[in-house]
């Protein structure tokens, strides 16, 4: 199982520094997984940061950051620290909390199954 | 046999007969103040330090910090039980403007967190405070509900024990409901203000697979944690002594069959006002001392310097025993506490000093704080409690006074619980009044059924001698007169037995004369007698004398003839 994956294209000066937190292979978390990807790739190509870690694996993490629900999304950059909770498939949500404007062509497949 | 884990929380495991069930989670609900949280604390704290279980604190609303500053001044000190990894805290934040929900999710962080602090330390116990607070943080109720749900299973998998606080709600028993997830046992604490005075209670409300005590049993929060109190007045079965201690008083024992109160006993004085019952009591106290004993004495009208000096003044010195420690006063306002409070600074001083009698004067006073139901529940529990540990109880009790022979309601309360019951009154005469002195009841041995005048002399409480006159037995004025004309009486039979013995005395000097006369007089004819009786013997005696001397005559004449022939 995938402990912490990087996608780091440019790890030097990421504007984007996002942490997703998940267990497992839940259904749950392999959306998420899958829907940060598109998102990353789609709007953020470039210029981020992600890491996934898997909370089954590191437990202790889930009190130092202050887990509840999982999946979570830790937006660390740009601006102030916000948490998505759930499989990020409200993509408007998603990229309204990331600050980041909605593409016409996306907008159709907000719910990618 | 449901298995259960002790709480170690003053008195909560004897209301549930044996503590929390093992493995289980327990809900504790309350309004906002009830000390749910404190409870939660110290089933931890006390499982970590007297039954060796670790323990997980998973607060959701306040901060580790927050919570041992809070709980510091009862003596908790949560930073040294977590260093000794018997505990620890994670503190849960959930804030709802930093919470954006995208899409489905479970709350199975939560599950990571408690599963790997429990597994950190091998923890037995974990207390959730307040759960609720997640309600506030995530808006999507049926998944918050289902993974409540399957919280509770969780744990009860894991085999700890748990307890989850909750805040009450309207009409029902938790805001979110959650009674209907945690239906082990069930636990509400409430706090209740009657007459400006504030009491906390505490009720098991549901306890499955096992008994408990239903009523409302009254809690305090104390310097030492929660102490619920019932605590010994579950059942009735205490050791009982066959000693015998003195009322202080030589001639009230007297009136009792076997000299006194028995150890261990309790005993209740009632009278109207100003009929010397803190005398009485003090007298008692005096009592207990002077046998090397200690004795505990709650004044609540005096103070301390007061009680002293006013008994002084009819002959008992109580300062000794206060300097030698064998006594010790504790003045208070009954209305300073609560009743509960109260009891709590009884039961606390009583363990502290362990005496041998408690003095409690007067308990009426008491009535001002709560109301009687309340008395009498406190007073039963008190009574116990001092029985349990076989400390014999004083209690004075002022009743109301007036001609009617109507009970006070105090005495209904308190008569049926104690052992021996003094009653003092006033007795009302022609102009003045008395004090008088009856047993109303002893319990295991014979007592005295008159009246006993009494007098407070400078040498103490005086029992005067019953004395009956034509109508029953006077006091008083009446005793004076009474006791004057007996003397009268007696002076008068006196004289007259005198006057008797003198006329005696005549008698038989009158009777001796005559004796000696006639003594006198047979004398002289026992002369006469005598004489006569010689005068015969001389006459006879001449008479056989000369007829001697012819035989002689004749004799001595043939003798000469003889002579002569040869």
């Amino acid at each position: 199982m995938e402990a912490e994956e990087r996608l780091d294209r440019t790890p030097a000066e990421a504007e984007y520094v996002l942490h997703l937190y998940i267990t497992g292979a839940t259904p749950n978390s392999s959306r998420a997984v899958r829907n940060i990807k598109e998102i990353c790739e789609l709007y953020l190509k470039g210029c981020y940061e992600l890491i996934i870690v898997d909370i089954y694996q590191q437990p202790a993490l889930a009190q130092q950051e202050q887990l509840i629900g999982v999946p979570t999304l830790v937006k660390k950059r740009p601006g102030l620290v916000r948490r998505l909770v759930g499989d990020l498939s409200n993509r408007e949500r998603v990229l309204a909390a990331l600050g980041l404007p909605l593409l016409p062509d996306s907008n159709s497949e907000s719910n990618n199954g | 046999m449901l298995p259960k884990v002790r709480t170690g929380i003053e008195g909560l495991d004897e209301i549930t007969e044996g503590g929390l069930p093992e493995g289980r989670p327990t809900l504790i609900c309350g309004s906002a103040g009830c000390g749910k949280t404190l409870m939660g604390i110290e089933f931890l704290v006390r499982g970590a330090l007297e039954y060796g279980e670790p323990g997980v604190l998973m607060a959701f609303e306040e901060t580790a910090e927050e919570l041992t500053a809070n709980v510091a001044s009862l003596g908790f000190d949560l930073p040294a039980l977590q260093a000794q990894k018997l505990l620890r805290v994670d503190h849960v934040h959930v804030d709802r403007s930093e919470i954006e929900e995208t899409g489905e999710y479970d709350l199975e962080g939560l599950f990571i967190r408690l599963g790997y602090a429990i597994d950190s330390i091998g923890a037995k116990r974990v207390v959730l405070d307040t759960i609720e607070a997640l309600f506030g943080g995530f808006p999507n109720e049926a998944v918050l509900r289902s993974e409540i749900r399957r919280l509770f299973r969780w744990l009860k998998e894991k085999g700890v024990t748990t307890i989850i606080t909750a805040e009450r709600g309207d009409g029902t028993l938790t805001r979110q409901g959650l009674e209907e997830y945690v239906s082990d046992c069930v636990i509400l604490l409430d706090n209740r203000v009657i007459d400006q005075i504030t009491t906390r209670r505490l009720r098991v409300v549901k306890y499955r697979g096992s008994t408990h005590g239903t009523n409302e049993y009254p809690y305090l929060i104390s310097e030492d944690g929660i102490s619920v109190l019932p605590v010994t007045s579950l059942k009735l079965e205490h050791e009982v002594s066959d000693q015998i201690v003195s009322s202080g008083i030589p001639a009230l024992d007297e009136m009792f069959g076997r000299r006194g109160f028995y150890h261990g006993s309790s005993i209740l004085f009632t009278g109207t006002a100003g009929t010397a019952k803190t005398t009485l009591a003090a007298g008692f106290a005096h009592e207990v001392c002077k046998q090397n004993k200690r004795c505990l004495y709650f004044a609540f009208e005096e103070s301390p310097q007061q009680l002293v000096r006013n008994i002084r003044s009819v002959g008992i010195d109580l300062e000794p025993w206060l300097t030698q420690g064998l006594l010790h006063i504790e003045a208070s306002r009954p209305t300073m506490n609560g009743l509960e409070r109260h009891l709590v600074i009884i039961h606390k001083l009583v363990r502290e000093m362990k005496p041998d009698a408690v003095v409690i004067d007067p308990i009426s006073n008491l009535i001002n704080v709560g109301n009687m139901n309340e008395v009498s529940s406190m007073l039963t529990r008190l009574i116990d409690f001092l029985k349990v540990n076989d400390i014999t109880a004083l209690f004075t009790s002022l009743i109301s006074g007036g001609r009617t022979s109507k009970l006070d309601a105090t005495e209904e309360a308190v008569s049926s619980l104690v052992d021996t019951w003094i009653s003092v009154r006033d007795l009302e005469g022609i102009g003045e009044r008395n004090r008088g002195l009856s047993i109303l009841k002893s319990r295991g041995m014979s007592h005295s059924n008159q009246v006993r005048e009494f007098i407070i002399t400078d040498q103490g409480i005086q029992l005067l001698d019953v004395v009956i006159g034509p109508a029953g037995i006077v006091t008083g004025a009446g005793r004076l007169t009474q006791q004057l004309q007996a003397q009268a009486q007696a002076l008068a039979v006196q004289q007259e037995l005198e006057r008797k013995d003198r006329e005696l005395e005549r008698r038989r000097r009158v009777l001796e004369a005559t004796i000696a006369n006639l003594r006198t007089e047979f004398e002289s004819v026992e002369e006469e007698l005598r004489r006569i009786n010689n005068e015969e013997q001389t006459r006879q005696q001449i008479f056989s004398q000369g007829q001697t001397s012819g035989v002689s005559e004749m004799l001595a004449r043939k003798a000469d003839n003889q002579q002569h022939n040869q």
